[in-house]
């Protein structure tokens, strides 16, 4: 086991104190101790948002992407290097707004990627506004009367769109939410951890209290995580009991980069570079 | 001077296979030595519509499809109604009598009706192209057996009575027509010289292939698909993976992903596509990371034309992304310009870690042209690299060097952590817009960021200097980009036949613009005049923009369909008859 001090960067992290960012950051270093990763086989890739300023912090390779687009950075970073751990972080807003495209034809095409939601209900960096997964009739600065729209369920969606590994932890609990992510990280496929992570600037409504005394552990319940149903079940599940750990994990689904042919010579970044063999041309004969 | 070539028009509705014939005819053309020019006019529909293809071959280069044409092969009625006119004097119509109709109105210009009773020469109604074609070899005294290996090869994967059954039908017509018809006596000299017949999109692929790209990442859309219809099949015997995605956001950004592993990764898409992609070829500029982008023009706005050519991406590409940063766009001309282009584009995208765009259009992409031969060993320069690293400090992804090309380390390298940022950031690539912004910092990486440029620069004045092509102290210089670099060569010979010394000048390298190389060729021209493909002349302009000089006689064309050479030979003689306009107050200015 590596000392969790290796993941450290330089950069302190410049979130607001008492943000549970915080938390993920750190469940997410001592997973990777546990699990002895080499900073150097690491590439944390994020989008835009407080939370995707992640990377910064991590010590390790990195990406500090676009709004919405960390998947498919990721994505072409895992086809250029296979034999790297590449893990995606991002907030809400990241991955079920502006990404929510990429998100739903990641799940799909399981590429094996671990993908991280600091899920805050919460628009925090651009000071607050509704986000997909904000509470129906929460009042923003973009919502004052109230949002209108229904609130998104990461964790039905993510069933629903083929995600072979879906989970739910919560930054309050970091020893079970350091577990969730080494079963993540370990995963054979798209895995997606959705991290109940309160904001504590702007959204009053889903703090620590508000979580703390919902949460309960779905391995204390003896829920089956290989039964599709079950999870589905338990996925609808919001109000006074919230569901966290793993709703689902299948490994029997072949993943995307052991399918692919062009993968099973190795790393295209190691690739060798060849002339181009002169017999293509025949075929403009 | 009347050169000996034979033109063909082959028309039929989507689904018709007219391709398939406009293809094979000119595969034979090439294998009997004859150079090959072929547009196929098209609309974005799988059945039905208008379909038109148009080729010319000769034992000279040829470098525009025809105004008219010797044979017109029509598989329908509209055809016929269409085009009969532009069959020339002597020429026929090859059609199925049994079917359709050739009236007098059709043959008034000379041109002989040639009916084929179809159900006389073959049993299936979906063999009369190929009945016609065999027709059409009599015709132009081409050897039938050349048809007859086409048919093998384009039959190989179905039953051999399939293929039996198409030489049948192609042996009947070529009797059928040395019975009634006498040949048309073209006079073609033709020889065993081999050449290859492709695409521009074909040559865009080879060029990356041969450039040991390794990911291609795209979204369909007309007319760049073809470039990943050919790197899907072939692509992974090379080791080069294709990766179809959920839109051309995701084509880019994963194509950014796996260049940032130290892959030699490309896109290609149009116009609309490209828009989707803007924000990611920034992306690529702040992470310096190496990718290819390939925007093949059509029709626009919006959707516009989907399967017509057009120039009108040119500012689009040059004000990609937002903010200010460094890029190569470089617009071939010609289907060997495609692909050696594309290959280097990879070159300078890893040399100075930046996007490179290249900016072709539907005509130079979709078209086919014999090539003489292509070196498929072309240089590879993957830049600098950090491949150890030891030193007491940290790496410094970002570092500020005389070039401003910052050694790269490939994520997977021990000793060398870092991460890239598209916010702005410091050497080690730190976020510095957070918390506290640096303004000096960012002033120098700035500045690091378009030094590289400088360097660029004179590799491509190197590479490809602008020059004026043809004769020296010409009256006229006919000025283009892209595609029309073929119907400005033709143009030229034609003008210079015509007793006008004309020379041409093509602007190939579009950023970082060679100013001061252009500029002193247009001060050293008597008149120029701009031919391009869009409404408000946006080469004129950025030519304007970069070098002060205005070119004031513009031929523009917009309809979707390619220039037709009479008709902007018919225009330059009319500009040259007003006579040379007087110098622009804005080039006077300089």
């Amino acid at each position: 086991m590596a000392d969790v001090a290796v993941y450290k960067s330089e950069v302190k992290p410049d979130w607001c104190p008492g943000c549970g960012d915080y938390g993920v950051l750190n469940s997410l270093q001592k997973a990777c101790a546990e699990l002895d990763l080499a900073p150097k086989d690491i590439m944390v890739v994020s989008g835009i948002g407080c939370s995707s300023n992640l990377p910064g912090f991590f010590n390790s390779y990195g990406m500090h992407t676009l709004h919405g687009r960390s998947i498919p950075v990721a994505s072409g970073a895992k086809f250029g290097n296979h034999e790297m751990n590449v893990i995606v972080t991002g907030g809400d807003g990241d991955g079920y707004g502006i990404g929510v495209g990429h998100l739903i034809h990641a799940m799909r095409r399981n590429l094996k990627l671990t993908y991280i939601v600091m899920d805050n209900q919460i628009y925090g960096l651009t000071t607050g506004q509704t986000s997909p997964t904000s509470e129906k009739m929460t009042k923003t600065k973009s919502t004052p009367a109230g949002n209108l729209e229904n609130q998104l369920n990461p964790i039905a969606l993510a069933l629903a769109a083929g995600a072979s590994f879906v989970a739910r932890g919560f930054s309050g609990e970091p020893a079970h939410l350091a577990e969730i992510y080494k079963k993540a990280i370990q995963h054979k496929g798209f895995a997606i951890v959705d991290v109940f992570s309160p904001c504590v600037t702007y959204n009053k409504t889903n703090t620590y209290p508000f979580f703390k005394e919902r949460v309960y552990k779905l391995e204390d319940e003896n829920h089956d995580t290989n039964n599709y149903e079950a999870a589905m079940k338990k996925a609808q599940e919001w109000g006074n009991r919230l569901p966290i750990g793993v709703f689902y994990a299948n490994s029997d689904r072949p993943t995307y980069d052991e399918s692919e042919p062009v993968l099973a010579n190795g790393p295209l970044s190691k690739a060798a570079f060849k002339p181009l063999d002169p017999s293509i041309l025949l075929e403009f004969v | 001077m009347k050169r000996k070539t034979v033109s063909v028009w082959v028309g039929g509705a989507a689904g018709d296979g007219i391709a398939s014939v406009g293809e094979s005819l000119a595969k034979i053309f090439a294998r009997n030595g004859l150079h090959v020019y072929a547009y196929n006019s098209y609309q974005s529909v799988i059945r039905g519509g208008h379909v038109w293809w148009q080729m010319r071959a000769g034992a000279e280069k040829v470098y525009t499809q025809p105004e008219n044409c010797h044979l017109l092969i029509a598989l329908n009625q509209d055809t016929i109604d269409q085009h009969a006119l532009g069959v020339e004097k002597g020429g026929g119509i090859l059609f199925n009598s049994e079917k359709l109709q050739v009236r007098p109105e059709h043959l008034a210009n000379g041109a002989q009706s040639m009916g084929l009773p179809m159900t006389q020469l073959t049993k299936l109604p979906i063999m009369q192209n190929t009945v016609a074609t065999g027709a059409f070899m009599f015709l132009t005294d081409l050897p039938l057996e050349s048809l007859e290996k086409a048919m093998q090869e384009r039959f190989a994967k179905k039953k051999p009575e399939i293929i039996e059954a198409n030489i049948q039908a192609a042996r009947a017509g070529y009797e059928y027509a040395k019975t009634h018809w006498k040949g048309l006596n073209l006079g073609l000299e033709l020889s065993k010289k081999q050449r290859l017949v492709m695409t521009g999109n074909q040559g865009i692929a080879l060029g990356a292939l041969a450039a040991n790209c390794k990911f291609y990442s795209a979204y369909p859309m007309t007319p760049a698909t073809s470039i990943m219809h050919f790197l899907a099949p072939h692509g992974p015997k090379y080791g080069l993976l294709v990766k179809q995605c959920e839109d051309e956001i995701s084509a880019l950004n994963m194509a950014v992903g796996a260049g940032q592993m130290g892959v030699r990764a490309m896109t290609g898409t149009s116009g609309g596509g490209f828009s989707l992609m803007t924000e990611a070829v920034g992306l690529a500029a702040m992470f310096e990371t190496p990718v290819v982008v390939a925007n093949v023009q059509r029709g626009g706005p919006s959707t516009g034309l989907p399967t017509k050519t057009e120039q009108g991406d040119l500012f689009q590409v040059l004000g990609a992304s937002q903010g200010e940063y460094p890029r190569v766009i470089l617009a071939p001309q010609t289907i060997e310009d495609a692909f050696y282009t594309t290959a280097e584009a990879f070159n300078f995208a890893e040399r100075y870690q930046c996007p490179v765009l290249i900016l072709s259009d539907l005509m130079l992409s979709e078209h086919t042209e014999t090539v003489d031969t292509l070196d498929l060993n072309v240089k590879i320069d993957r830049g600098e690299f950090v491949k150890e690293y030891h030193d007491e400090g940290p790496y410094k992804r970002y570092l500020d060097t005389p070039t401003g090309v910052s050694p790269r380390a490939l994520p997977g390298t021990a000793n060398t952590l870092y991460v890239s940022a598209s916010d702005e950031h410091n050497e080690r690539g730190e976020v510095i817009s957070d918390v506290f912004t640096d303004p000096v910092m960012r002033k120098k990486m700035v500045e690091k960021r378009f030094r590289k440029m400088d360097y660029a620069k004179k590799d491509l004045v190197k590479l490809y200097p602008p020059k004026l092509e043809g004769t020296a102290n010409a009256d006229v210089t006919l000025v283009g980009w892209g595609s029309n670099a073929n119907l400005l060569r033709a143009l030229m010979r034609r003008m210079e036949e015509a007793g006008t010394k004309t020379n041409i000048l093509l602007i190939k390298v579009i950023a970082p613009f060679l100013s001061d190389e252009v500029a002193a060729l247009l001060k050293s021209v008597k008149h120029p005049i701009m031919i391009e493909n869009n409404f408000t002349s946006q080469m004129a302009r950025l030519i304007r923009m970069e070098t002060g000089f205005q070119i004031q006689d513009r031929i523009l064309k917009y309809d979707g369909e390619p220039f037709v050479p009479s008709e902007v030979y018919t225009q330059i003689k009319k500009i040259l008859a007003k006579g040379a306009p007087a110098a622009s107050p804005v080039a006077a200015a300089r």
